[in-house]
């Protein structure tokens, strides 16, 4: 048995990144509570799309939880109110009757709005690209096994690895600071034996560019592990901090001469 | 040097240098409430601390010069955070960002931690200096100390400033752990209570001092006390001719 709900959203509305926004209301009528928070908005926006409106801008791809481009702060919590679930996965039936629901973009000096709810979240592949990945040699695949990782190691990796990049730690953080990202990324390859060689640079390199995009400092709220649909433990920032302390203060070499070579 | 720019100059490094120096003045407070509770052995005690203290002469100015290092590299980082993580979000969340995690502690971190340096400031000139105390004798810090605390607003802000410290110490307690990253998620559970223990045992003493006056357990004494390392002494009594 499905319920139909009659909502008042209060949506962020901005045409532009230059261009100044505000909140516009909507009343959404007849929302099957069956149907996910993004299907509520897809109903909306069929809705001004008939009356020949622009329809509200939002990022999704994927609509399982998996991909990271859906994330929107629901009520001033990022990915709304359910634990573990991003904004894709959460169901209307979490709401009531009558309830009034605000919904904006996430706000981060590093996250430009480009339009309504969608922001720029190329500042998270930037610090990828900064050291996220480890160097392999090409040609045939290795054997499985070939290589021994304890599976303590393995587990936490995983753990690390469970980031879909959301950006919902920035969103959360009262520093914007993304530093949980940041950790999760680095963590996935450095606990394994495959991301050893490169995991003083690594570690360098991230922390740098993620200053480099004027993210906040990690002050130790917990608010990003509360607002992860991945539930990426603060503990990954600990370790960031400690293999960053330990390699600023022991590397052999800067990390500018070694980029001269 | 390039090493020292790495750290001085990321959020991770600046952060590292908060919880250093943070564990340096917080092993101070310690110190510092374990021997102020001397008062309650009473005013000979609390003399012969004082004089044992001026007697290791160097040391004691070590450890001022380090803890006044401490103080202002804490307090630089501190700002410069706060001014990064200020503009990290120049445009603030119309509809505010509710809380989900944090506690009280966490949020007034800033608010405490001027707090603190102000209650620094005003101690040094209260009991350290005796500025503005009439009956201030440098001979005698138990009477400085009782006369002090017998003036209920002087023991208020004492209170006040120390619950006020002890909540910045809960949290500075909390994160040193991760921000130096020696947080092992075997022992994470334990850094909360570490916290709350340290924090509550320094507030507690502290507490238990101007209250312990209040009340009326702790009387000022009629001794006298001369020991050249305090400084000059007051001139004896003269009796009253008969």
């Amino acid at each position: 048995m499905s319920k139909k709900l009659n909502l008042t959203l209060h949506v962020w509305r901005q045409k532009g990144p230059t261009v100044a926004g505000d909140f516009v209301k909507y009343a959404a009528n007849g929302i099957d509570d069956h149907m996910s928070f993004l299907e509520m908005l897809d109903v909306v926006n069929e809705g001004l799309i008939g009356k020949g409106d622009d329809p509200i801008a939002f990022d999704h791809d994927c609509r399982e939880g998996i991909c990271g481009s859906c994330g929107v702060m629901i009520n001033g919590v990022a990915h709304g109110p359910r634990k573990a679930t991003t904004a894709c996965q959460l169901h209307m039936r979490v709401f009531h009757d009558g309830d009034e629901i605000w919904i904006e973009p996430w706000r981060a000096a590093a996250f430009p709005v480009i339009k309504d709810l969608v922001v720029n979240r190329g500042a998270l592949d930037r610090i990828v690209q900064a050291g996220g990945y480890v160097s392999v040699r090409s040609g045939s695949a290795p054997d499985a096994n070939s290589i021994a990782v304890s599976k303590n190691d393995a587990d936490l990796a995983m753990d690390a690895a469970q980031c879909i990049g959301c950006g919902a730690c920035v969103a959360a953080c009262p520093n914007a600071s993304a530093s949980l990202f940041t950790s999760a990324k680095i963590s996935h390859l450095s606990l394994l034996p495959q991301g050893g060689p490169e995991r003083e640079d690594r570690v360098r390199r991230m922390v740098l560019q993620h200053d480099a995009e004027l993210f906040g400092s990690c002050t130790q709220h917990g608010e990003c592990e509360a607002a992860c649909p991945k539930q990426i433990s603060i503990n990954f920032i600990a370790r960031m901090n400690g293999d960053f302390i330990k390699t600023a203060l022991t590397a052999n070499s800067s990390l500018k001469s070694r980029e001269g070579q | 040097m390039d090493r020292a720019l790495t750290l001085r100059s990321t959020t991770v490094g600046i952060k590292a240098i908060m919880a250093v120096t943070g564990a340096v003045l917080f092993g101070f407070v310690v110190v510092h409430m374990l021997g102020n509770l001397q008062l309650w052995l009473g005013a000979a005690a609390m003399h012969d601390y004082a004089v044992s203290l001026r007697k290791i002469h160097g040391v004691l100015w070590i450890a001022r010069a380090v803890l006044l290092t401490s103080v202002i590299a804490h307090a630089a980082s501190a700002i410069a955070l706060v001014r990064r993580n200020n503009a990290a979000r120049p445009v603030a969340y119309k509809h505010a960002r509710r809380d989900q995690a944090t506690n009280y502690a966490a949020r007034t971190m800033p608010l405490t931690g001027i707090v603190v340096a102000l209650y620094i400031v005003y101690h040094i000139l209260h009991l350290t200096l005796g500025v503005g105390v009439a009956a201030h004798d440098p001979q005698n810090p138990f009477n400085n100390v009782v006369h002090g605390f017998s003036d209920w607003r002087i023991a208020g802000v004492y209170i006040v400033a120390n619950l006020l410290l002890s909540v910045h110490l809960f949290h500075g307690g909390y994160a040193w752990f991760n921000s130096l990253g020696l947080s092992n998620p075997r022992y994470a559970g334990m850094k909360r209570m570490f916290a709350v223990g340290l924090a509550g045992l320094i507030t507690a003493g502290n507490v238990a001092l101007p209250v312990s006056v209040l009340v009326g357990a702790v009387q000022p004494t009629q001794e006298t006390f001369c020991s050249p390392e305090l400084g000059p002494c007051a001139a004896p009594a003269v009796e009253p001719v008969r």
